[in-house]
This record gives structure tokens, sequence and C-alpha cells, in this order.
């Protein structure tokens, strides 16, 4: 997945604290309300959105790493700073997966070389880390969702 | 809620939308002044200035009703200001009917106007890891068009739509547009020049998705009796419902501009989503139902968000959408017309203006003064919004 020039660069969180990288094992980190059973991610920690509830009280939990396509999409104009694009801008898929458990849909860029022909609303997708971006020391991880099992259609593959 | 007493609309002012270049002041001074005309009023005769903000032009468009007050001359009216991203001109129209029917005065003057950049809305600048507006761009390159994207896709998988049918809705809204002096794009287009612009976010092409523009829209809202009083009352349109309704928990749509919709471990799902809610809370004030509805102007960001809101704000059953664009029922002459002013397709977005726009063109409507887009008989119009970060937006005028 990484080529050489990547490997020299120091791997780094895009966002610090809201998943874990571990190639063998990534997870979206969340909290869950200790009253209610709430899920949240990003994390809530100070007062759970839940108006029937008033606790301020969170576990840390890592998130379902499965679950299915609720809704797809791509970009395929270059979307404006903060995001940082390669050059040329290469189009990308995004998803918002339904997660059983959680009860919860979150979004997240389509795994690099999927693009919407390789989607389906209902697919069963898993979450795994990727590069977002990279700058002279540091390559940038994200989450991503990729289709379970799934073969990719594209031709721009890495 | 309940039945909530009306405020009449006195006058309706607008600056055209496009993309002009100058301050986002000199736009509303040309709608306030057009509202002050057409209400047979002058400034110093409003008695409470409500501006909606805009975040794009400094500090003078976080302060707008100051701003503005200042553009037309002190003198001392009171004021206020406020932002509810796109629901802003509905929460400013909101504000001043509250200081009418508190009695705190009787003639107010509502204004909007924004100068917008080209391109995609980008969030606030800086470095900003604690505002998910900043971090959807940042970490998804999540783009608003994306997110209307998500709802178009959805529709296909679970009602079957088809591109067609959202080029459709663009269509018609390109010839309701036409005779609209204040639109933006006044050209009629086809199904297949629509179908031929490139994707922007799948499904979604270029020409079903809003741009953002300049442009400006004022009402002056007075006490019934005020209007009883100053024109007769008879031919005055009334704002008969307003709703700034925000979403319940748990909100179960994913939304602008968040990562995630809320976890619905604790409840059953089936209630309304927040969109479903918007316009009922607007209705219930003003005692009506959609079965009362003539018109209804709602916010078509894209071509397909605009069957949402038929489905939204009760013109038909969910999924039953499409059937209205394929049945003709939401042109003018239809069964129950949807944007006769051309819409966002025809305007663009100038976010603080827009819920204050879709008010002048439903008094318009109403005064029967709509020349080349009237909605015959028209008594009763429903306009609809949804503002980032859980603002509902809908006003009810009747005559």
């Amino acid at each position: 997945m990484l080529c050489l020039m990547e490997i020299a660069k120091n791997a780094v969180v895009a966002i610090e604290g809201w998943f874990d990288p571990s190639p063998s094992n990534p997870a979206l980190l969340g909290t869950q309300c200790t009253e209610c059973s709430t899920f949240y991610f990003p994390r809530e920690e100070l007062f759970c959105k839940n108006p029937r509830c008033s606790s301020t009280s969170f576990d840390q939990v890592r998130l379902s790493s499965r679950g299915t396509i609720w809704s797809f999409t791509d970009a395929q104009y270059q979307p404006p700073p903060p995001y940082v694009s390669g050059d040329p801008f290469e189009p990308f898929a995004l998803v918002a997966v339904e997660l059983e458990r959680e009860k919860m849909v979150v979004m997240g860029q389509a795994a690099h070389g999927y693009q919407v022909d390789d989607l389906s609303v209902g697919m069963a997708v898993e979450l795994v880390v990727e590069t977002l971006y990279e700058d002279e020391n540091n390559s940038y991880l994200i989450w991503r969702w990729k289709p379970d099992g799934a073969s990719k259609t594209s031709k721009q593959a890495p | 809620m309940g039945r909530v007493e009306p405020v009449a609309v006195l006058g309706i002012g607008m600056h055209p939308w496009g993309k002009w270049g100058k301050n986002f002041v000199e736009y509303g001074l040309v709608a306030a002044n057009a509202a002050l005309k057409d209400a047979g009023l002058t400034w110093s005769d409003i008695e409470f200035i409500s501006g909606a903000d805009t975040i794009r032009n400094g500090y003078p468009g976080f302060i707008a009703g100051a701003t503005f007050a200042q553009a037309l001359g002190w003198n001392g009216t009171r004021v206020s200001s406020c932002y509810a991203a796109c629901a802003s001109g509905a929460q400013a129209l909101a504000n001043a009917r509250a200081q009418i029917l508190a009695g705190l005065c009787d003639v107010a003057l509502v204004i909007g106007a924004d100068t917008t950049p080209k391109g995609f809305f980008a969030p606030v600048g800086g470095d900003r890891k604690d505002d998910p507006d900043w971090l959807r761009f940042h970490l998804m390159g999540a783009t608003n068009p994306a997110y209307f994207a998500l709802y178009a896709r959805r529709r296909m998988a679970l009602y079957g739509d088809t591109h067609a049918d959202f080029a459709m809705v663009k269509v018609k809204n390109s010839r309701h547009g036409l005779a609209n002096e204040f639109a933006r794009y006044r050209k009629e287009v086809s199904v297949e020049e629509v179908l031929a612009s490139p994707v922007v976010a799948d499904p979604l092409r270029l020409l079903e998705i809003c741009a953002t523009s300049d442009g400006a829209a004022a009402l002056v809202v007075t006490s019934l009796d005020f209007a009883r009083k100053h024109s007769g009352l008879s031919g005055a349109v009334k704002v008969a419902g307003i709703s700034t309704v925000t979403p319940s928990f748990p909100n179960t749509v994913i939304e602008m501009p968040n990562f995630s919709t809320d976890s619905a471990v604790t409840h059953e799902i089936s209630g309304p989503t927040f969109r479903d809610s918007i316009a009922w809370a607007a209705y219930e004030e003003a005692g009506i139902g959609p079965q009362d509805v003539d018109l209804a102007e709602v916010y078509d960001l894209s071509s397909a968000l605009e069957l949402d809101w038929y489905e939204n704000i009760g013109l038909c059953k969910p999924g039953e959408g499409a059937r209205l664009i394929r049945d003709g029922d939401t042109q003018i002459g239809g069964k129950i017309p949807v944007n006769p002013s051309g819409g966002l397709s025809c305007f663009g977005e100038a976010i603080p203006a827009q819920a204050l726009a879709q008010v002048c063109e439903m008094v318009t409507q109403l005064r029967g003064n709509a020349t080349g887009r009237q909605v015959d008989g028209a008594k009763v119009a429903v306009s609809a919004n949804q503002g980032l970060f859980g603002h509902g937006s809908s006003v009810v005028v009747t005559k």
C-alpha cells in the first residue's frame, strides 16, 4: 500500500485521538455514555446529548469496524482548502456507513482506488487506514471504508 | 405551540441576484429602500431593524442589523442581528415578529444581504481542529454538494428515482425563473443539457447544484393594527406561521457538517426526520395543513433535494416525490406549483437573503403580481429551508 518514498516518512494520524491507526486492527475511537449507552463519534466527554439523560460520564470505546453503506458519492472537483489535494487532483469516493451496534451512520472516504461504480447502498464495508496527504516529513493517516471482499473496477488503482 | 397571531407584510424588496462584486451593504440598501417604498413608509417610520448576518464579509456582516441601520442613517432604532446559516432570514423575520407580537413595536424592517466568493463554500480560515465544518473539508474533502449527493443517491436506492427525474426538477425551475427579474440564471435548459453537464458529486451534475450568489432581500412587517390604519389591511399579505425548529434527538440523517448521525441505541426510530418536522411547526402556528397550500418555495440546493422537500412538507408521501415531477404537478399550472420563483436553481444562494427572498416571492404570488409566473388564485403559500448546524426555517403566508 505504501510506496518506498512514503515508508521513509513519519506516519502520523491526521487528527489526534479520532482513530487507532494500527494496520492489523484499526478502529474509530468514540465514547459511550455510562448511563444511557448512547455512542459518540467524534468523542463526547462533557455532557450526554440525549435530552433524557444528563450524564457526564463516558467510557472510551472502539466503534464497529464493519458496517453497511447508507449512501455514497464522490468528489469530481477538487475540494477547497483545508482539504489537501494531490497534484493532479484525483477524484475520490465518499461513503456514509451504518453501524449496527451503534445505530449510527459515520462518514469517511472510500479506500483508495474504489470509485462510485464499485459501491452500492447496503454493501458491506470495513475500516482501513490509509494516507490522506503528505508533507516533507510526514504522511498523514486517515480512516477509510473499503468494500468487503469486492473487487475494484477502477483503472487508477494504486 | 398552537396558533399564533399573524403580522402583516406591507413591503417587499430585492436586489437582483448575481455575481456583482460589490459590498453586501449596497445590495441590502437597495432591497431595504425598495421594501420601504413598497410599504409606503420611510426609514424614520421603522421602530425595529432585524438583520440576517453574513459570515463572509468581515465584522460588518456579523452585526448586519447595525450595519444596515448605520447605512440608512443612525436614528436610534432598536436593532438585532442573527446568524442561523441558510435559515438566517427566517430567524431575522421571527425576531421582528416577536417584537411586534410582544407589543414592543409596530413596524419592523428585516434585511438579509450577501456577497459570496466563487466556487464551493469553504469553511472559515485558520487551523481549527475543533470545528466540524473545518474538519469535514480537511479530513474528508466533504463539500456541501457531497452531502446533497448522499441524499440523492439514497433516493435512487430506496425509491428508484432516476437521473432523469432529478434533471426534470432543474428543467422545471429553469422555466419558472425565465420571467423573474431578480433571478440570476434566466435560461431554459433541457433534460439532455442537464445530463450532459459534468458530474460534481455523483449522481449530481453541475446544472443540478445551486451556485453561490450575491443578492439581498428585505421585508417591512407590521402589526395588523398598524396595517389596518396605514393601508386598510384588505390587500396586506400576512405572515401566519414561522418555524425556527431544531432537530430532535436522535437525528438519524447525516447532515452537514457532521461526521456522523446521532446514535439511536436508546430510541426506537420511527418518528419524523428533522427535515420532516420543519414545515409542520409553521403549519401549526398558521392553523393549516399541506392540503391548504397553493404553492411552495423550497430550498433546492440540489435538484434531488427538491423531491425530498415535496415529501418533507407533506405534498406527498415518502417516496412519491419523483411522481410529482414526472406528472407535472409541481410546475406552474400543475396541482401544487413548487418554486415558481425559479428557486435556488435560478438564483444561486445568497445565504442570509435567501429565506427572505422566498417570502418576497410568496407575497408577490399572493398579491397576484408575479407577471409571467403567476400561480392562479394563490391564497396560501409555504417556504421551507434548512440551515447548517440544525436550523429549521419555514414561513407560511396567507392572503
